[in-house]
């Protein structure tokens, strides 16, 4: 238990010191991390969103765009690190490849998700008004969309700066450097440096959440929740029991203000 | 970093044989080739199966007392909803705890054992498994809940009968995503002891950066992974024939 104590003195110790065998300090190395996950976010954004946008736009080829997620949480980053290790090598991009491979997926169903499900009434009052395909996606479809397309990039991030944490063993550098090191910083260091990586994980979450609260059109928000909020997959299983028998999921919308459903809903949105 | 590969050889330094054999193997072995065949065929049963069957052991031990543990916990707070945020909370933390970290944080506490491997990848599973089997619960309307009392049914043959079933489909996707979770995690457990098919990719970065070791065990987990969801799926499918009655509507 004493480790756990000394931890915070290492980190104190070696926040802006150079730590020993090495010319970086904790610093530099929480930044390294943070630029390693920054680069494979913006790679992963830069595919996801586009693409996401576009087949939630076109209401096509749902399979892929919902599966896709599904497949890419399916691979373990560290088997994706071995096979590309060979083409590669032990390199920054080996690493951000496999962070990549992580982190779109989410963005792409999220994305997808959040703009498929923007309701055909006000794309076709957008239509009615004289709005261009183009237009209807950016200026009506996208600011609808953009606190879930936020979601799906919180959500990734805090995987990719976990998961950023394997470079340690393969060259990419950040506080992987420490943590997959306990030969040289003893368990306390390794445990230090996962403070400062806990802190990173929730710093993320708290400033996506914040963005996330930016951009909800005023009407749709709803108090700010810290905790990890259920992937849209899960939501679309769970509206399949309503679905299952007919008559019920418009019974729900039938009586709005019964208090019981109200409380009902409210403590469902607490578990998000 | 350097240093923590040199640690782990030390821990690896009697497993299994050296490989590659500069001596006596094929060219393609020499060489470094990008992918040996041979070699995998001839050290498939030796070197690879054992550690898919670890892995896999790892990933069901985790997984089913994660399970059990989340299970338990949400049927609690589905009664006493109060018990969720706290829950959650609890979960959140765990889950939010760097795996490699946690790995080497049990080792002065529980020692160089299976154990250190599955407190951590347990509590992992908990955080996705109970926030689905909650909402799961939840999520099951309330006329099908009246329905359930209206033909006689006290509020346990409710639960049982009714509403978990109902509730299948989201916990089934908590249970996939744990296990695909748990499978990856466990390749990272190697880097604290060998075990599962991450040892072969960290003894691979031991000898000379093997490529063929590499990618074999890289594709082994992601295999696992893969045929492990599809297996899920299935599962799903049968345990819920209604939603497929749903969708050929």
């Amino acid at each position: 238990m004493n480790d756990f104590v000394r931890a915070f003195h290492f980190v104190g110790d070696y926040w802006s010191h150079h730590l020993l065998g090495s010319n970086h300090s904790l610093a530099d190395l929480t930044v390294q991390h943070l630029v390693l996950s920054l680069k494979a976010m913006v790679i992963a954004v830069v595919i996801g969103v586009p693409l996401g946008m576009l087949l939630g736009h076109i209401h096509r080829f749902s399979f892929i765009a919902i599966n896709v997620s599904n497949l890419g949480r399916a691979l373990p980053s560290l088997g994706i690190i071995a096979i590309l290790l060979p083409y590669t090598g032990i390199s920054e991009t080996t690493v951000i490849i496999a962070l990549v491979v992580l982190a779109a997926p989410p963005i792409l169903t999220n994305t997808y998700v959040a703009i498929e499900q923007v309701e055909v009434g006000t794309v076709d009052a957008a239509r009615g008004l004289g709005m261009r395909p183009w237009e209807v996606l950016v200026k009506v479809e996208l600011p609808l969309a953009l606190p879930l397309i936020f979601a799906g990039i919180r959500t990734s991030t805090v995987f990719v700066v976990a998961t950023a944490t394997l470079s340690g063993f393969f060259g990419g550098g950040g506080l992987g450097d420490v943590i997959a090191n306990p030969a040289s910083f003893g368990t306390y260091g390794v445990i230090g440096a996962s403070y400062v990586l806990i802190v990173l994980a929730i710093l993320s979450q708290i400033v996506f959440l914040t963005i996330e609260y930016a951009v909800t059109p005023r009407a749709l928000r709803r108090p700010l929740r810290w905790a990890i909020r259920r992937a849209p997959r899960a939501r679309n299983v769970e509206a399949d029991p309503t679905r299952t028998h007919p008559g019920s999921g418009a019974g729900a919308d039938d009586h709005p203000d019964d208090p019981n459903r109200q409380l009902q809903l409210e403590q469902g949105s607490k578990i998000e | 970093m350097t240093l923590g590969i040199v640690r782990a050889s030390v821990l690896y330094a009697d497993k299994g044989p050296k490989i590659p054999d500069f001596g006596k193997t094929s060219d393609c072995v020499k060489n470094n080739g990008s992918f040996c065949w041979a070699w995998f065929r001839h050290n498939w049963s030796s070197q690879f199966e054992p550690r898919l069957w670890e892995h896999i052991e790892l990933t069901v031990v985790s997984v089913g007392v994660g399970f059990v543990i989340a299970f338990v916990l949400a049927l609690l707070a589905y009664r006493a909803r109060w018990l969720a945020g706290p829950v959650t909370f609890v979960t959140s933390v765990l889950y939010t705890i760097p795996s490699l970290a946690a790995f080497l944080i049990l080792v002065p506490i529980t020692g160089l054992g299976r154990m250190t491997l599955y407190i951590p990848l347990t509590s992992y599973t908990l955080l996705i498994l109970f926030t689905n089997t909650l909402a799961g619960l939840t999520g099951v309307p309330d006329e099908i809940k009246d329905a359930a009392r209206g033909n006689g049914l006290t509020p346990m043959q409710s639960l049982w009968q009714v509403e978990l079933p109902l509730a299948i489909p989201t916990i089934m996707a908590g249970v996939r995503v744990a296990v695909v979770t748990i499978v990856s995690l466990a390749t990272i457990a190697a880097a604290v002891e060998p075990v599962g098919l991450g040892e072969r990719i960290f003894d691979a970065l031991n000898k000379g950066n093997f490529h063929t070791q590499f990618i074999a065990a890289g594709v082994l987990c992601v295999l696992l992974a893969l045929v492990a969801d599809g297996l899920l799926v299935l599962l799903q499918r049968v345990v819920t024939p209604w939603t497929r009655a749903r969708r050929t509507r």
